[in-house]
C-alpha cells in the first residue's frame, strides 16, 4: 500500500487505516530490538519543517526517520500568521530546490501542509496544522486503544474538552468512526465544533454536553486539552465552571466502567480537563500514546516515502 | 460629469437587439446617440455590425477597488478603468481605502483628476465615511460632496462602520447633499479580522475561521432600523446571505431607502471550493452555501438586490501566495462580472437583458448619483452603449486580463456570454473584445506590470 | 496455459520429511535450532518442518517468522507492500542454528534480504538455508543447504507453490509463459 501523501485522516479508508496501523504494529516489536533500525528508507531524505513549537512531535518524527534509515533534516520556523517576510511558498520552494524526497510538516495554519505539497509536488506528512487535522496523533490513539481494548469495531470512545480549537478531534473523530467505533463528543456548546454532524465521515456521531450520562458507557474516554487562555474568549467562566460540567475528576474517574481506559493527547492541563488521580491511573492510555508514536509515524513514513510513485 | 474622451467621427451599430427588446440601429454622433431606428442611413459614419449582440447602456460598477494611490503595482486608476472597459463598463467608483485613504476633498479630488486622465473609463471617488477608515471620526463628508469630484457615495469598505452612533450621524449628514453610505456589514467582534470561511461544515472541517452569518446580518439589522430612523439612504455593499436577503426584502417593503449589492463571486462560487486552500477564494465577506447563492440569486432576479457590484479587488502574487490564513482577501471581477450574471441569471431564464440593464448600469447610476450613465438608449442620450454577444462561451485566463493583478478565481471556468465592445460617449474603448489604444493613460509611478 | 503439476502432494510430503532428516543430520540433533519462515509460504513450510523436527527428536523446535519487506533491494521500485510479522522466538537468534525457510529458491535476493534482517536481529552461531523448490537462476552467490526439489526452468517460466495452509493443496507447479 503505498500513500501519496497524509494530509489528513480524511480520505483514508478503513483498510488504509488498518493497514497503518498493522504496519505499526510491526515497527513496535523492532522498537524492542537491541539493533532498532530499519533500512527501508535508506538514501531518502526528509525534512521536518516545524513552522510552530511541538518538541515532541517533532523528536517522534525524528526518531521515526531515523530508524527507516533516511536523512533528516530540521527546519524550525515560527509560522507566518503574517504576509511579511518570507513566505511559506518561498521557504518550502526553496528547500524543495535541495533536492529532498518530502517534508513532514508542522504550521499553525489550516492547509498550509496541503499547499506546500501543492507548490513543491513532494509528498508531505501533515504533522497538525492549524485547527484542521493531525492524523498521525489519531492513528497513534487508536493504536493504543486498539492494544488495550482489541478491535475497535462497535466501541464507544468519547472524546471530552475544548474540541472546537482542537485539529485532533477531527483526525480522530473521522479515524474511529472508519473503524467502526461509536463516537460520542462531549463539551459545553462554545467548544463543540462547527457543523461536526455535516463533516464526511462523521455521521452517526452523537454530541452531548452531559458528561455523567456518557461516562457509565463508555469504553474509552479521551480527553482533549483546555488552554486556560481560553477563558478570556468566553468559552467558559471560570475553571471551576469547568471542571464541574467537564473534568474528570476522581470521582468521574471511579463512575467509568472497569474496562475503559482514558487516552489524553497531551500536553495535559492537571487539575483542569484532567484530575492527576486519572493521568496516573492503570487504565490511562496515556504513555501508551507516547510510545506509540514512534511506532506510528515509521508505519506513515514507511507507506508514504518507500515505495514506487514516491520520489527517489 | 463629462470627462474629455478623444472623439471619433459618427458610429452606426447596425442590427443590435436593444436590452434584448428588439433590433435597432443606433447612429452616434458628437458622444450621444443621435437616432435609434431601423435601416438607418449615415454614408459617414463607421459602421459596427451588431448582429447577433445585445446592446446595453454602459455598464457601472458601483464597488472598484484601484489601488491607486499606494499600490500602483497591482492596480492603477488607469488599469483599472481598461480592466473595466474590457469587461463592458464605463463608470466605475473607486472604494476610498488606498494609501492616503480617500477621505478628505483632495483626496477626491486627487483620485479624480487622475481620474479624467483615465479614457477607458469614467473613475469616481467614492469617500470614506471615518477619517482613515479607522471607525471613530467622521471623515470630511460635506468637504469632499462639495468638492469638484463631487462625492456622494461614502463606504469604510474593508471596514464595517461599527459604532452605531457614528454610523446614525453619517447618516444622518449625508442627508443635506443627497449622500449615501455604502456599508461593508461585519460585526468586527463575531467576525473579526481572522475571519475567513463561512461558519459552517466547511469551516469545521477545514479548521479555518469562521465568519458567520450573522455577522453580517445583525449589522444589516441594526442599519436598517438607522435608516428608518434618520430618513436617510443606505447602501448595503456585497450582500452575501440568505438572512440579508430577507432583511432587506422587507426594509423595502416598509418603504425604507435601502438599496443592495450582490458580487458575481457571490452569485456562483460557494465555500466548498475552500477545501483546495487556495487563497484565489479568499474573499470577504466569504464564500457561502450553495442556498445562500440560491437566496442571492433569487434576490437579484427579484429586484431585493438591485445591483450587481463586482468588488475587484486585486492583490499582487506576493500578497496572496501565502497560507489561506494569511493571504489577502479579494477577488478580480470587472472583465468577468457581465459573463458570470449572463451565465447563471440570463442563461437560465431568471433575469432578461433588460433586466441586467437596470441591475448593471440603470441602478448603480442611480445610487452613485452618476447623471450621465445608466441612462435609456435613445436619442439624445449619452453614447455610453455595451455589446454583448450573448451566447459566446469564453475560457477565463488569468493572464489574458487588463488589471495588474491575476487573484483571478474564475481561471479555467467556462462562461456563457461575452463583452464584445464598449463605447464611452461615442468612443469605442473595447472593439470586437480588444481594448482600444486611447493614447497613454500616465500613470503617477511607472511599476513593471 | 501449458502449466503442469511436477510435484503432487505425496512428493511434497516425501520432500519435507527428507528436509527434516537433513537438517537434523547437519546439525547432529535439534539443539540450538531455530526455523524461521519467510513470508508468506515460507511460514507454513517451516511450521511444518518444527514439526516433523520435533516429531524425530522429541524436543519442540523454537520456530518463528522473518519479514524481508523492509529490507528489498527492489523496495522503491514497486508499489510498498504490506509488512508481514516478524516473530523470534524468546531465546533470540543469538549464538543459535538459524534455519530459514522459503518455498522457491530462484535470484537470491530474498535471501540476502533476509540475511541483512537476520544480521539486524541478532548474531547467530550459523544460518542454514532450506527451500522446496530451487529453480536455478541466481542472480548473487548463494546456495540452499536443504533442497525439496531441483527443478530446471527457463527464466521464462513460472514456478508456482501451493500449500494447504493457503491453497487447500500441496502442489508445485511450473507454467510455460511468464507473468
Amino acid at each position: 500500500m503505498h500513500l501519496p501523501h497524509l494530509i489528513g485522516i480524511e480520505g483514508l479508508d478503513r483498510e488504509q487505516i488498518t493497514t497503518l496501523l498493522d504496519t505499526a504494529e510491526e515497527m513496535s516489536h523492532v522498537q524492542e530490538r537491541e539493533l532498532k533500525k530499519l533500512p527501508a528508507l535508506r538514501g531518502r531524505t526528509i525534512v521536518n519543517m516545524f513552522f510552530e513549537d511541538s518538541t515532541r512531535t517533532k523528536m517522534s518524527f525524528d526518531l521515526a526517520a531515523k530508524r527507516l534509515s533516511a536523512d533528516t533534516m530540521a527546519f524550525s520556523g515560527k509560522g507566518s500568521s503574517t504576509s511579511k517576510g518570507e513566505s511559506l511558498r518561498d521557504t518550502m520552494l526553496t528547500v524543495a530546490a535541495m533536492g529532498v524526497d518530502g517534508f513532514v510538516i508542522r504550521h499553525s495554519a489550516s492547509g498550509a501542509p496541503k499547499l506546500a505539497m501543492d507548490w513543491t509536488g513532494l509528498p508531505v506528512v501533515n504533522a497538525g496544522d492549524g485547527m484542521h487535522e493531525h492524523p498521525t496523533q489519531a492513528l497513534l490513539d487508536a493504536f493504543a486503544m486498539r492494544r488495550r481494548l482489541g478491535n475497535l469495531e462497535g466501541r464507544h470512545v468519547a472524546i471530552v474538552g475544548d474540541l472546537f480549537h482542537s485539529r485532533v478531534v477531527r483526525s480522530n473523530l473521522i479515524c474511529l468512526r472508519e473503524l467502526g467505533a461509536d463516537v460520542t463528543l462531549v463539551a459545553p456548546a462554545t467548544l463543540l465544533p462547527t457543523g461536526v454532524r455535516d463533516w464526511p465521515g462523521a455521521a452517526g456521531v452523537t454530541v452531548t454536553d452531559d458528561l455523567d450520562a456518557v461516562l457509565p458507557h463508555v469504553d474509552a474516554l479521551m480527553m482533549l486539552r483546555v488552554q486556560r487562555e481560553r477563558m478570556s474568549g468566553g468559552f467558559f467562566p471560570s475553571e471551576a465552571d469547568y471542571v464541574a460540567g467537564w473534568g474528570l475528576t476522581r470521582e468521574r474517574l471511579r463512575r467509568l466502567p472497569d474496562h475503559a481506559v482514558v487516552a489524553h493527547p497531551g500536553p495535559m492541563n492537571r487539575g483542569l480537563e484532567i484530575a492527576p488521580e486519572a493521568a496516573d491511573a492503570a487504565r490511562s492510555l496515556i504513555l501508551d500514546q507516547v510510545a506509540a508514536g514512534v511506532s506510528v509515524r515509521m508505519a506513515v513514513l514507511f507507506h508514504v516515502f518507500a515505495g514506487e510513485g514516491s520520489r527517489s | 460629469m463629462s470627462t474629455p474622451t478623444p472623439s471619433t467621427g459618427p458610429i452606426l451599430i447596425t442590427g443590435a437587439d436593444l436590452l434584448g427588446r428588439g433590433r435597432a440601429d443606433l447612429l452616434l454622433r458628437d458622444g450621444v446617440i443621435a437616432e435609434v431606428g431601423e435601416g438607418i442611413d449615415a454614408p459617414d459614419a463607421r459602421v459596427l455590425d451588431a448582429t447577433g449582440l445585445v446592446a446595453l447602456p454602459g455598464l457601472v460598477d458601483v464597488h472598484t477597488h484601484l489601488r491607486e494611490p499606494g499600490r500602483e503595482d497591482t492596480e492603477t486608476i488607469a488599469s483599472g478603468a481598461r480592466a473595466a472597459a474590457a469587461g463592458g463598463y464605463t463608470a466605475v467608483m473607486a472604494m476610498p481605502n488606498t494609501t492616503p485613504v480617500t477621505d478628505s476633498a483632495s483626496d477626491a479630488d486627487w483620485v479624480y483628476l487622475k481620474g479624467l486622465q483615465a479614457p477607458h473609463a469614467d473613475v469616481f471617488p467614492v469617500g470614506a465615511v471615518t477619517k482613515d477608515l479607522a471607525g471613530t471620526e467622521l471623515a470630511e463628508l460635506g468637504l469632499m460632496a462639495r468638492s469638484r469630484a463631487g462625492v456622494r457615495m461614502f463606504s469604510d469598505d474593508g471596514h464595517c462602520v461599527h459604532d452605531p452612533v457614528l454610523m446614525r450621524r453619517a447618516l444622518e449628514y449625508v442627508t443635506a447633499f443627497g449622500g449615501v453610505i455604502a456599508q461593508h456589514a461585519q460585526d468586527p467582534q463575531l467576525a473579526p479580522r481572522a475571519s475567513c470561511c463561512d461558519e459552517g461544515p466547511w469551516s469545521g472541517r477545514l479548521g479555518l475561521p469562521g465568519w458567520p452569518a450573522v455577522a453580517e446580518e445583525s449589522i444589516i439589522g441594526r442599519d436598517i432600523m438607522l435608516t428608518k430612523l434618520t430618513g436617510s439612504r443606505l447602501h448595503v455593499c456585497h450582500v452575501s446571505t440568505a438572512g440579508s436577503v430577507e432583511l432587506i426584502r422587507r426594509a423595502k417593503a416598509d418603504g425604507l431607502d435601502v438599496t443592495a449589492e450582490v458580487t458575481p463571486h457571490h452569485l456562483a462560487l460557494t465555500v466548498d471550493l475552500l477545501e483546495s486552500y487556495d487563497s484565489a477564494y479568499k474573499v470577504n465577506p466569504p464564500l457561502r452555501t450553495p442556498d445562500d447563492v440560491e437566496a442571492l440569486r433569487a434576490g437579484l432576479a427579484d429586484g431585493t438586490i438591485d445591483v450587481v457590484g463586482t468588488d475587484h479587488a486585486p492583490h499582487g502574487l506576493h500578497d496572496k501566495q501565502h497560507d489561506f490564513t494569511v493571504a489577502a482577501f479579494g477577488m478580480l471581477g470587472l472583465e468577468t462580472a457581465l459573463s458570470v450574471v449572463s451565465t447563471y441569471l440570463v442563461q437560465p431564464g431568471r433575469m432578461t437583458w433588460a433586466d441586467v440593464a437596470q441591475a448593471m448600469s440603470v441602478r448603480p447610476a442611480a445610487i452613485a448619483g452618476l447623471t450621465g450613465h445608466g441612462r435609456p438608449l435613445a436619442p439624445g442620450e449619452p453614447a455610453n452603449i455595451t455589446l454583448v454577444d450573448p451566447t459566446r462561451e469564453i475560457t477565463v485566463d488569468r493572464e489574458a486580463t487588463q488589471s495588474r493583478s491575476r487573484n483571478q478565481p474564475w481561471h479555467g471556468r467556462t462562461l456563457t456570454g461575452a463583452v464584445v465592445t464598449t463605447i464611452l460617449r461615442g468612443t469605442p474603448t473595447l472593439l470586437d473584445g480588444r481594448v482600444v489604444d486611447l493614447g497613454a493613460a500616465p500613470d503617477t509611478i511607472e511599476v513593471p506590470a | 496455459m501449458g502449466e503442469r503439476v511436477v510435484l503432487g502432494a505425496p512428493d511434497v510430503g516425501r520432500a519435507l520429511r527428507r528436509m527434516a532428516h537433513e537438517i537434523i543430520e547437519g546439525n547432529k540433533g535439534a539443539s540450538g535450532l531455530v526455523i524461521l519462515g519467510i513470508p508468506t509460504r515460507g511460514v507454513a513450510l517451516a511450521a511444518r518442518l518444527a514439526r516433523l523436527v520435533s516429531e524425530v527428536e522429541g524436543v519442540d523446535v523454537p520456530l518463528g517468522t522473518l519479514d524481508i519487506t523492509l529490507y528489498r533491494d527492489d523496495l522503491r521500485r514497486r508499489p510498498t507492500r504490506r509488512m508481514e510479522p516478524t516473530r523470534i522466538p524468546g531465546d533470540g537468534i543469538d549464538d543459535k542454528v538459524v534455519v530459514l525457510v522459503d518455498d522457491v529458491l530462484y535470484s537470491g535476493r530474498t535471501v540476502r534480504a533476509a540475511l541483512d534482517a537476520l544480521g539486524d536481529i541478532g548474531r547467530p552461531r550459523a544460518v542454514r538455508l532450506a527451500v522446496l523448490v530451487d529453480r536455478g537462476h541466481r542472480d548473487l552467490p548463494i546456495r540452499a543447504d536443504h533442497v525439496g526439489k531441483n527443478l530446471p526452468t527457463s527464466s521464462s517460466e513460472r514456478v508456482s507453490v501451493l500449500l494447504d495452509e493457503f491453497d487447500g493443496t500441496d502442489e508445485v507447479r511450473i507454467a510455460k509463459e511468464a507473468r
